[in-house]
């Protein structure tokens, strides 16, 4: 596989991953302005992981959603970050989305300089979107700093977000959920 | 035979799936028409990646070009190339008139929390500027809430990217 599929899958699987993650908070949310932002952010994760899937797509001759959900849990690059199923811990929430934010900050920087014109300009589109996930994790990171458990998350999560390919215990049961509808009949197209 | 004129007056009239009063051409979603033959080619740009009404902008497009008696051929360019400057003068005042505050220019870098947190947001129902942001995220990924001080209404800010 090139570097690029690579490079894209990854991020790609994170945004997917954070995405249905965040999504388990709509509805349960500790107020009700938060079910609409965690909503939001989750809706829009997932629109930057299609956006990632579809060009890795293209290097490999399947498709977005193919790569979204037919492929085996061993085979997704996610961060071990976003695994982690955190509900109903909203501060360790707000720790990971502190932390996500600033590693997916840096590599669409270097993203934005890639050489490759499809890949600068999709993460520059999706760097003007993230700068609303950014104030989002600021305003609650500015909220919670003098929070001991707030501060405790961050360290605890810290070591969690470099680690790739050791899935975390509970993210097979996160698998099975994701994908059972597209299991439940193969071939079907929607 | 079609000509582009015809395709863009058709497009002119598909309305915004999630703000209805705003037209896919206002919007400034549609970046390029190309007539050969019988085939036309349209390049649109998503506003946000996480837009749920993508595939309906898509098949309307389509769906337009096919009642023209044309084959359609819809792309979708996933890059920078959309941002709010695109909504054209005539869209930004249909979404001030229906009470969505239209988007402040691009600026050089980012928005920052402190200008959306700022009073430089004019409410569409009264003209005040006493307005505070209640919500960076709205009903879609496209908009923000915030309150206006003057006349206690609620409105929508259509956000800036």
């Amino acid at each position: 596989m090139k570097e690029r599929t690579q490079r894209l899958l990854e991020i790609a699987d994170d945004e997917l991953i954070l995405g249905w993650r965040n999504s388990e908070w709509t509805g349960i949310a500790p107020l009700l302005e938060e079910d609409v932002a965690f909503s939001s952010i989750a809706q829009n994760e997932i629109g930057h992981a299609r956006a990632l899937y579809e060009l890795a797509a293209a290097d490999l001759g399947t498709t977005a959603d193919e790569l979204a959900f037919d492929r085996s849990p061993e085979e997704y690059r996610c961060s071990r970050l976003v695994e982690l199923r955190l509900v109903p811990d909203w501060a360790a929430t707000i720790a990971r989305q502190v932390l996500y934010e600033e590693l997916d900050a840096e590599r669409l920087t270097e993203l934005k300089a890639s050489d490759d014109p499809e890949v600068a300009g999709l993460a520059a589109k999706i760097d003007r979107e993230e700068a609303y996930h950014r104030m989002h994790a600021q305003m609650w990171h500015d909220r919670l700093s003098g929070d001991s458990r707030f501060q405790a998350a961050l360290e605890e999560l810290r070591p969690q977000l470099e680690l790739r390919g050791e899935h975390a215990d509970e993210f097979e049961q996160l698998w099975e959920e994701m994908t059972s509808v597209r299991r439940s009949v193969a071939g079907a197209t929607w | 035979m079609v000509t582009e004129q015809q395709v863009w007056e058709a497009l002119a009239g598909i309305p915004d799936p999630e703000i209805p009063v705003i037209s896919l051409v206002d919007l400034g979603v549609v970046r390029d028409v190309d007539v050969a033959d019988e085939r036309v080619h349209v390049a649109f740009t998503p506003t946000f990646l996480g837009c749920p009404a993508l595939e309906v902008m898509r098949d309307a497009i389509a769906d337009r070009i096919s009642a023209l008696g044309a084959e359609p051929e819809v792309e979708v360019v996933s890059d920078d190339s959309w941002s709010t400057d695109r909504i054209t003068p005539a869209g930004r005042e249909k979404l001030r008139e229906h009470g969505f505050a239209p988007p402040a220019p691009r600026e050089a870098g980012a928005p920052q929390l402190v200008q959306l947190q700022s009073n430089g947001f004019r409410c569409p129902y009264c003209g005040s500027r006493d307005t505070a942001l209640e919500n960076i995220f709205g009903p879609t990924p496209c908009r923000s809430l915030r309150y206006c001080r003057s006349c206690r209404q609620p409105f929508e800010q259509f956000k800036t990217i």
